[in-house]
């Protein structure tokens, strides 16, 4: 990414007042300053102590010696291995310098250069590349793990991979797409153009929100390593009675999962602070662009699901390692109470994904419809209305499992209740198009993909909702279906409309038309191909997760799976016009390459450390397409002129909020 | 940075990421060769005969405390699998050989032989057709169950006051052990699983992880081909 | 700041076609071939069929479902495609189209008919649930909606035990011997308890249309009447562990000729099995040997379930 920094004048942050002390500073080689190699290093002599001080506390406990398996020394490793690598990428030292009271590190200054990418940075800029970055490749190894057992399901009978293989690689997968890629949009875009969107020199809180970006590496390979000590047997959603019997690789899943959990915490708590108090003056909430209002939507539901499913992990943990027993029956637990808990998040979870892309949808189709967003205020209401009811409906999860059965009639209605804000959405795309001068683009193709996939989403999610429906499609392959068309189709339609969109805005370089053209046109044939048929399998009788299924669901299964490789040269096509764009062409794009009226297109590339030299006053809304003698969006006040909050605040100087 | 610069930042990483895959991917797809039961065709159809063991801790490895099932090839040598190979349609006489102690059942009625030719075992010379727990029984050591199949052999164990228990795989008959033997008939071709429904793996909750979740250990497959 | 604003819009003042008129017709005619085609064509032929009062009312709402879903996916499909025909601007023109930012109709419309909608499709899933019975869905230990029971026939009494990895089943009003074949009379209402032995696994007969999840310390009721003869599968639907995939089994519903001399001749083989069962209760507590972490340790006392009253073991007829 952003590779075409190197070429610009180290200066380019020209503006900050410290320009004249990092020059001694940056003569300290650039290899001994924090960076994520040391960061390796504090990971291994973490791991090595947390797992030395767990085997001196448990090794001898009569459980451990009977199972061979000490969850005690791997935890603690995988805990103090995680904290070593944050050490070692120097994360903690302003906070110790503050505990001392020395004085703390003096902030950074602009770094020409790709080494900045691979250390610990405050620039939300470069932390929504490194996010971006980041989690390109964890879409791609959680697809990879699907290309794997989609391999075995070639065959009803006969099998490539072992069972107990298959169950870690479909575990791997999708703790890898629900977990890892909850941040897939709100992460690179949301931490990158929030603050150009209102107006901001700098988020709320950049330390919080480098440390989000930096404890997913860390989820990454504690995850990842489950797969070296025999994964783990429960898929992503880690039921009760059998993590706490499984083997070691269920810590893998349960620290990593704590991991993401902290950094999506750390991530929303200072998306929605950034939105709500550094917005520039004339910025109302009326204002806001959607997507903004989308990221706030998806904020909020995080703070409040995330430290549900934290409790629940937390628990687990101690059910496997201290031996408690919240979730075993026999001893006052309940398997249930992992259901619940795990659910109360889960649930919310899957809005979490579609939430951010619903924001994407709904702020690319005006620009390139050239008309306003079509009733506004209604659709900003659907999204917190999505975000409301979300926190109502997880029992349906529960439909068929004995609990509550009298409640099931309430947690329909509330199900069914949340198609009506998520139908807002569509009312805002029709409303949009209605009469509109549309120009068909990449970042178009991937809206309208979004639109079409999405439907079906929906739609077979009411047949889900349903009671008397769901007693055969609960734990279907209808069911699986259902929610890669939402998350696939949906979420990660909307990110690489996203992708391509904003793409001139994070590297100054546009992605391929053509190439782009071909991705989007492979990616939504074969990605229909691919789940259209399994809902077919899933209402002929075969349930997720099975390595075996009836010979006569052969042909569907085989046509998926076919299907399922296309899919994976679609996204090596995406992959291509990343390198083609980047490495080969290298050919800077305009200022402002789709035309917008957003703000964050006002700005040159390379976009300043501080983002506007001075704070712009807000005068109109982003989407006033077509209206006549519109005043500017914004205008950039004289020094003397405007002196309110934002204005005034400045990243340097100013104390951190939240040392 | 200059283009080829650029182009091998980024052909590295890819080789690196390709390797990577594609290493994981044949670790993961390795999948364990069957050991083929002897076999002999008589005037009754085709036969076939399999040993196996069980051992109450496999010694070595790293799970050197799970229990497991050990097969014997027909050049006498035990190897750590569970994999196992018949032809179709053919009689198959089993013998197992049991050098683990016995426990309770979470499923009394493991206790029953089922599918058995006969509906009989024979163990240690002795044809019986249900395993009466006595007071003193030492209780069912492991079962030996085909579920697609219908076939289910509860394995007596030793007693936990044997003179010479075995302790590391592969066990030689010095050591104390029961003789279980018996037949069944197979179907048609395909890939059947088998497993023990004995709780046997032991400091895992309800005793079914490790060992009973882990293949080669407490389950695997049975190959029938035509 | 806004030194990319497109040049200001140009109106075209010519009379628009009836864009609104267009998209409803072709709707409309759409619906009209579809909704009836899918209803009557596909609808017989969605799962699961029709082997048990159950698996039928499951199939006569998914045919609701599906016959109320087909106009809402033609109207957005109708309207996009229309969109993307008439509404494009000219290819390398950037225009602005008109400045139209919401409309009032629309908006309550679309609002009213996705709540009235909504609220159609809860009074109607909520009919069908509590009309046959609770839809053969899991129901735990207190089902609310249970079959009326008339006094000729006893409903059959069958538990579900599930471990890993198999099913098992015990026939509570013949003796409650225990066997891993699944048989069961037609025309006879059945009563599944479901429980588990260890982790939770999911009783899935699929053309019977029953599915409970099998927890473990818990009855999860579900009720159906089979009504054709045949085979149906019975599946694990909630990941069990490695064996999972290979958890399944096929029942079987034959006569009432045919069941009860299965039952005769299944009472003969298990008859000496029977006293080393516990006795039938509606969960059980396996205990040592198998019990938490490790042998030796006892369950909770609390934890020992007490039999099935008799009104549930009694034999059929009595």
């Amino acid at each position: 990414m952003a590779l075409d920094i190197t070429s610009s004048p180290a200066g380019d942050g020209g503006t900050l007042a410290t320009g004249g002390v990092p020059a001694a500073r940056r003569t300290r080689n650039d290899w001994l300053r924090p960076n994520v190699l040391w960061g390796l290093v504090g990971a291994v002599i973490g791991y090595a102590i947390g797992h030395w001080a767990g085997n001196a506390i448990a090794h001898n406990w009569q459980q451990v010696q009977g199972s061979d398996q000490n969850n005690v020394s791997l935890v603690l490793g995988y805990l103090v291995g995680s904290v070593g690598f944050l050490a070692g990428l120097g994360i903690v030292n302003y906070p110790l310098a503050k505990l001392v009271g020395r004085q703390p590190p003096a902030p950074e200054e602009a770094q020409p250069g790709l080494g900045k990418f691979f250390r610990y940075t405050l620039d939300h800029k470069v932390v929504g590349a490194q996010y971006l970055v980041a989690m390109i490749l964890y879409f791609m190894v959680g697809g990879l793990f699907a290309l794997l057992f989609r391999t075995e399901l070639l065959s009803p009978t006969s099998h490539v991979i072992t069972p107990d293989a298959y169950i870690e690689l479909v575990g791997m997968h999708g703790t890898m797409m629900m977990m890892m890629m909850t941040s897939a949009i709100i992460g690179p875009f949301g931490n990158y153009l929030v603050p150009l969107m209102i107006g901001s020199k700098r988020v709320a809180f950049p330390r919080l929100e480098a440390l989000s970006l930096w404890l997913t590496p860390a989820a990454f390979v504690v995850l990842l390593s489950g797969l070296l000590i025999g994964g783990f047997p429960t898929g992503w959603t880690g039921y009760a009675p059998l993590a706490v019997q499984a083997t070691q690789g269920m810590d893998s899943y349960l620290v990593s999962f704590g991991l993401m959990a902290l950094s999506l915490l750390f991530g929303a708590v200072n998306m929605a602070a950034t939105i709500i108090s550094h917005r520039a003056p004339g910025m109302t909430f009326g204002r806001l662009p959607i997507f903004v209002w989308a990221m706030l939507s998806t904020a909020s539901i995080m703070v409040l699901a995330v430290p549900v499913l934290f409790a629940g992990l937390y628990l687990m943990l101690m059910d496997r390692t201290w031996q408690t027993a919240f979730f075993t029956w026999q001893h006052g637990g309940s398997p249930y109470l992992w259901e619940n808990l795990f659910w109360f998040f889960g649930h919310p979870e899957v809005y979490l994904l579609a939430l951010p892309s619903f924001g994407i949808l709904a702020e690319l189709l005006p620009v390139f419809a050239r008309k306003p967003a079509f009733g506004y205020r209604t659709v900003v209401a659907g999204l917190i209305g999505v975000g409301v009811l979300s926190f109502f409906v997880w029992q349906h999860h529960l439909f068929m499992s004995g609990m509550n059965p009298d409640m099931r009639p309430v947690v329909m209605l509330t199900t069914e209740l949340i198609s009506v804000p998520t139908g807002i959405v569509y009312l805002g795309a029709i409303g949009t198009l209605w009469r509109a001068k549309i120009r068909i683009t990449v970042p178009m193709l991937f809206c309208l993909g979004l639109l079409f996939n999405f439907l079906l989403g929906g739609i077979t999610g009411v047949f889900i909702s349903d009671v008397p429906a769901d007693t055969t499609l609960h734990g279907s392959f209808f069911v699986l279906a259902h929610f890669h068309y939402t998350i696939m189709g949906g979420y990660m339609f909307g990110f690489f409309a996203g992708v391509y969109y904003w793409f001139p805005r994070f590297t100054g370089l546009q992605l391929s038309e053509k190439i782009g053209t071909w991705h989007f046109w492979t990616m939504i044939v074969f990605f229909n191909s691919t789940f259209l048929p399994l809902f077919a399998v899933g209402l002929l009788g075969q349930p997720r997760r099975v390595f075996e299924y009836q010979h006569r669901l052969q042909g569907l299964n085989d046509w998926a799976t076919i299907s399922a490789y296309l899919l994976g040269v679609s996204l090596l096509i995406f992959l291509w016009n990343i390198v083609w764009t980047t490495a080969i062409k290298n050919r800077p794009s305009s200022m402002n390459p789709w035309h917008s009226l957003g703000l964050e297109w006002t700005i040159p590339y390379p976009t300043p450390l501080e983002n506007f030299d001075r704070v712009p006053v807000v005068l109109s809304s982003p989407y006033d397409y077509g209206v006549p003698d519109r005043p500017p969006v914004a205008v950039v006040p004289e020094p003397v002129g405007v002196g309110c909050g934002p204005a005034l605040s400045d990243p340097v100087r100013e104390e951190d909020q939240h040392g | 940075m200059s283009k080829p610069g650029r182009l091998l930042a980024i052909i590295i990483p890819f080789l690196i990421a390709a390797t990577l895959f594609i290493w994981g991917g044949l670790k993961l797809s390795r999948y364990p060769a069957a050991i083929a039961a002897t076999t002999s065709s008589t005037s009754n159809g085709a036969e076939a005969s399999l040993t196996m063991q069980t051992v109450p801790a496999l010694g070595s490895g790293p799970h050197p405390d799970w229990v497991s099932y050990l097969i014997q090839r027909p050049d006498g040598q035990w190897v750590h699998t569970t994999m196992l190979q018949v032809p179709a349609h053919a009689l198959v006489h089993v013998t197992i050989l049991q050098y683990d102690t016995g426990s309770d059942l979470r499923n009394p009625l493991m206790n029953q032989p089922q599918g058995t030719v006969g509906g009989t075992i024979t163990v240690n010379g002795q044809t019986v057709d249900a395993l009466t727990p006595k007071n003193d029984a030492p209780g069912i050591g492991h079962t030996f169950t085909i579920p697609a199949l219908g076939v289910s052999v509860p394995l007596e164990g030793v007693p936990d006051t044997a003179k010479n228990p075995c302790s590391a795989a592969p066990c030689t008959t010095n050591y104390s052990h029961n003789t279980i033997q018996f037949e069944f008939r197979t179907g048609a071709a395909g890939l059947y699983h088998w497993q023990c429904f004995v709780p046997c793996g032991t400091a895992f909750l309800y005793g079914n992880g490790g060992p009973m979740q882990t293949l080669g250990f407490m389950g695997g497959f049975l190959k029938v081909v035509a | 700041m806004s030194g990319s604003t497109p040049p200001s819009p140009t109106h075209a003042t010519a009379a628009q076609p009836r864009h609104a008129l267009r998209i409803f017709l072709v709707w409309l005619v759409l619906s009209a071939i579809a909704t009836p085609l899918v209803y009557l064509v596909l609808g017989p032929h969605l799962p699961p069929g029709g082997m048990s009062d159950s698996a039928a009312s499951q199939q006569f709402d998914m045919k609701v479902l599906t016959a109320i879903a087909t106009p809402v996916v033609l109207f957005i499909w109708t309207y996009f495609g229309y969109a993307l025909i008439f509404f494009r601007s000219q290819r390398g023109v950037i225009e602005d189209g008109p400045p139209i930012r919401g409309n009032r109709v629309f908006q309550a419309g679309w609002l009213g008919i996705t709540t009235a909608l909504v609220l159609f499709l809860f009074g109607f899933g909520t009919y069908e649930l509590i009309h046959p019975a609770g839809a053969g869905a899991g129901e735990g230990p207190n089902p609310i909606w249970s079959p009326v029971s008339s006094s000729s026939t006893k409903p059959l009494e069958v538990q579900v035990i599930a471990q890993q990895w198999q099913f098992t089943y015990r026939y509570l009003n013949a003796g409650g011997f225990e066997t891993t074949q699944l048989y069961l009379p037609v025309d006879r209402p059945v009563v599944f308890h479901v429980t588990s032995l260890d982790v939770i696994h999911g009783f899935w007969a699929y053309q019977l249309g029953v599915k409970a999840d099998a927890n473990p310390g818990v009855d999860n009721v579900a009720f159906t009447t089979p009504t054709q003869l045949g085979r149906f599968e019975v599946r694990c639907s909630e990941l069990c562990g490695i064996w999972h995939g290979a958890m399944y089994n096929n029942g079987y519903v034959v006569s009432a000729g045919a069941f009860s001399q299965w039952l005769t001749k299944e009472q003969q083989r298990h008859a000496p099995d029977l006293p080393l069962l516990p006795p039938a209760a509606p969960y059980y507590n396996p205990g040592a040997g198998g019990g938490f972490y490790g042998s030796g340790q006892e369950p909770n006392a609390t934890a020992t379930p007490s039999p099935f009253p008799s009104s549930v073991t009694s034999p059929a007829g009595s």
